[in-house]
């Protein structure tokens, strides 16, 4: 399908000095799990507030499923599901009671929708009268799911939903988006977690109230180019300063348990392996790596 | 159910399943209630008088039988005048009464323990009452409205001025800054429901709560402290009503002002709590205040509404004699009510209320 969900023209959003969102453009298709990628302060959060009608955008335009943001904040609230930031359910109230409320105020019942959230509520229903509160926070973050789906929408909205939840619950969500996207529901997503990034079809990366590259992640991590290695060594902070004082080596940084370099066309690393056991690191091992999307951030992130 | 029906059930939780401000809400009005009306009395009963006559005459013996009938005053005897003083020192008396008779004329001299200013300035007017009894052109007082000067009552109106701030102002700017905070209140006004009705929601559990408040106050009022009652408890209601409304006002007005509870908590309590026990008329009179504070005062709307009160509670005076306060308050609540109006539809941007 070729309509697009969500079209975003010249979005710019201010508050005081501060630009939040500068300029911004996109466009989003029908279907699709789009993802936005940025660390936090990237304007995410802002971009989210004005696609779920809670704010109106300083200048430009955003229309969703069609309906302009400002305009048609009326019909379109009630066709966008949206789970913001933190999980905003209602600690002392029930499991049930706060899926209650939320169909109630979209004037749906629980049992018309029940087939979109089974797949995750069933884990919920063996403690129906467990406050929100007293749950996990995977618990939880299905529960907000929950809510924000009760009404069946046609687009989801989801703002950093696995922040604050452990590694598994992690995985086992974005498992759940795939099975939402099989009943046709557009889903945004945004995380800061730069690995998660190769669950969505298409993403946006954004720093600083700017889209910095658009398309798949497969695409983006195969634009980094082919300078990039893995450097390892007992010493890693001794190995990081060597290897930044050389000349041919356009950026070092950490990686999870490796180094990365990103080395400039000159670079060799056998060559560079020699002169770091000059410079005393013995076991230095330099072998090429394949980038990812954190390596592509580092990197865009530093030209600005 | 409604989607209204489904709000005012879903405060009505978070009101009863707060156990802690439950029990507050609804213990606090009656402790104030029974503390200021028993308690902490400013009538005096039992004043202890200690008598030093240098020479008895039929009229001293009157003045001390009289004393001795009295309530008001437990007698401690007729002593030497360094016994009396002694006495006074070591605080087995209130106040000592001279009787001296010169050329044929009684004339006395009272010496009062003002240590508690209060107690000391009751126990000689009550004193002085007792022997200007005695004159030959006898002085009439008589104390209106509240004839045995009584001051349980006296406080009933003050109270409810400072419970309605209490639940009314803190309680909704708290709760709905709450949800503000926790981002549930961006989950509501993304719904399809109207931002005036998801407001209405906030504030309709509320007002029920201080109408419940109000009956327990009033009942509590009219039967244990004694309150006369009478056909004034319609506009003492009406009113009540209206004050309620205002608070709620506050409350919103402040909600829609600050961002987290705390500072909704500090500027209820600084902005309105505060003035409404120092500047209201409760506990210290209008009339001796400096000018200034007579001033800040009048934009207080507890200070109308315990004047109105008292006029309807104590007084038993009827509507058309409130008619001033109750514009006043009408005017208030008018104001408040446009302005946080106005204040929430700015913040949510270009979205009507």
């Amino acid at each position: 399908m070729t309509t697009p969900a969500i079209e975003i023209n010249g979005l710019t959003k201010r508050y005081g000095s501060l630009t939040a969102l500068d300029d911004i453009s996109l466009s989003v298709n029908t279907g699709e799990m789009f993802g936005l990628i940025g660390p936090d302060g990237a304007g995410k959060s802002s971009l989210y507030r004005i696609l779920a009608t809670l704010m109106a955008p300083d200048s430009g335009s955003a229309s969703v499923l069609g309906l302009d943001t400002v305009k048609d904040y009326r019909a379109l609230r009630l066709r966008i599901g949206y789970m913001p930031e933190r999980f905003s359910l209602y600690p002392d109230m029930t499991v049930m009671e706060n899926l209650h409320f939320f169909a109630s105020l979209f004037g749906v019942k629980i049992e018309d929708n029940y087939d979109l959230i089974a797949p995750f509520f069933g884990q919920l229903e063996k403690f129906p009268d467990r406050m929100a509160g007293k749950l996990s926070g995977g618990m939880k973050q299905k529960l907000a799911l929950s809510c924000a789906l009760i009404h069946r929408p046609d687009i989801l909205l989801l703002d950093e939903p696995t922040t604050g939840v452990d590694a598994v619950s992690r995985s086992e969500f974005w498992d759940m988006l795939a099975t939402l996207r099989q009943k046709e529901i557009t889903i945004l997503v945004s995380t800061s977690y730069m690995d998660e990034a190769t669950r969505c079809g298409r993403i946006a990366m954004m720093d600083r109230g700017h889209i910095l590259r658009v398309g798949t992640p497969d695409a983006l991590a195969a634009g980094l180019g082919e300078n990039l290695y893995n450097a390892v060594s007992a010493d890693m902070f001794g190995l990081l300063s060597a290897l930044r004082k050389l000349p041919e080596v356009s950026d070092c940084y950490t990686f999870g348990a490796t180094l990365h370099v990103v080395g400039s066309d000159r670079f060799d690393s056998a060559e560079a392996e020699r002169r770091l056991r000059r410079e005393g690191i013995a076991d230095a091992r330099i072998y090429p790596a394949k980038g990812n999307i954190e390596d592509l951030f580092i990197k865009l992130a530093g030209n600005e | 159910m409604t989607i209204f029906q489904s709000l005012i059930k879903k405060e009505a939780l978070h009101i009863v399943r707060d156990r802690r401000t439950m029990i507050i809400t609804l213990v606090m009005p009656l402790v104030l209630l029974l503390l200021f009306g028993f308690a902490i009395s400013m009538e005096r009963n039992d004043v202890r008088v200690a008598v030093v006559v240098d020479r008895h005459t039929p009229q001293t013996r009157e003045i001390v039988a009289r004393m001795q009938a009295d309530d008001y005053f437990s007698f401690t005897g007729i002593v030497s005048e360094r016994e009396a003083e002694d006495m006074l020192r070591r605080g087995e008396t209130d106040a000592i009464l001279f009787l001296r008779s010169e050329d044929g004329r009684l004339t006395a001299h009272i010496d009062a323990d003002a240590s508690n200013p209060v107690v000391g300035q009751a126990s000689s007017a009550y004193i002085q009452n007792l022997v200007s009894g005695n004159a030959k052109v006898p002085v009439l007082t008589s104390t209106m409205y509240n004839p045995q000067l009584k001051s349980a009552y006296n406080f009933v109106p003050g109270i409810m001025g400072m419970i309605f701030i209490l639940i009314c102002a803190i309680m909704t700017s708290v709760s709905i800054v709450s949800e503000k905070e926790t981002g549930t209140m961006d989950l509501l006004l993304v719904s399809p429901v109207k931002p005036g009705v998801i407001i209405f929601g906030k504030l309709v559990p509320y007002f029920l709560l201080s109408c419940v408040l109000l009956c327990v106050m009033l009942i509590l009022a009219y039967t244990v402290l004694g309150l006369p009652v009478s056909y004034t408890i319609v506009s003492v209601v009406v009113v009540s009503m209206l004050y309620v409304v205002l608070s709620l006002a506050i409350g919103l007005l402040v909600s829609t002002i600050v961002s987290n509870q705390v500072s909704a908590l500090i500027v209820s309590a600084v902005l309105f709590m505060l003035p409404v026990i120092m500047l209201s008329g409760m506990i210290f009179p209008i009339d001796n205040m400096p000018a200034f504070f007579r001033w800040v005062s009048c934009v207080i709307p507890a200070r109308w509404y315990i004047e109105a009160m008292r006029k309807l509670m104590i007084q038993q005076l009827e509507f058309r004699y409130i008619l001033q306060e109750f514009f006043i308050l009408l005017g208030m609540t008018v104001l408040l009510l446009v302005l946080s109006i106005k204040k929430f539809n700015t913040k949510h941007s270009a979205y009507e209320f």
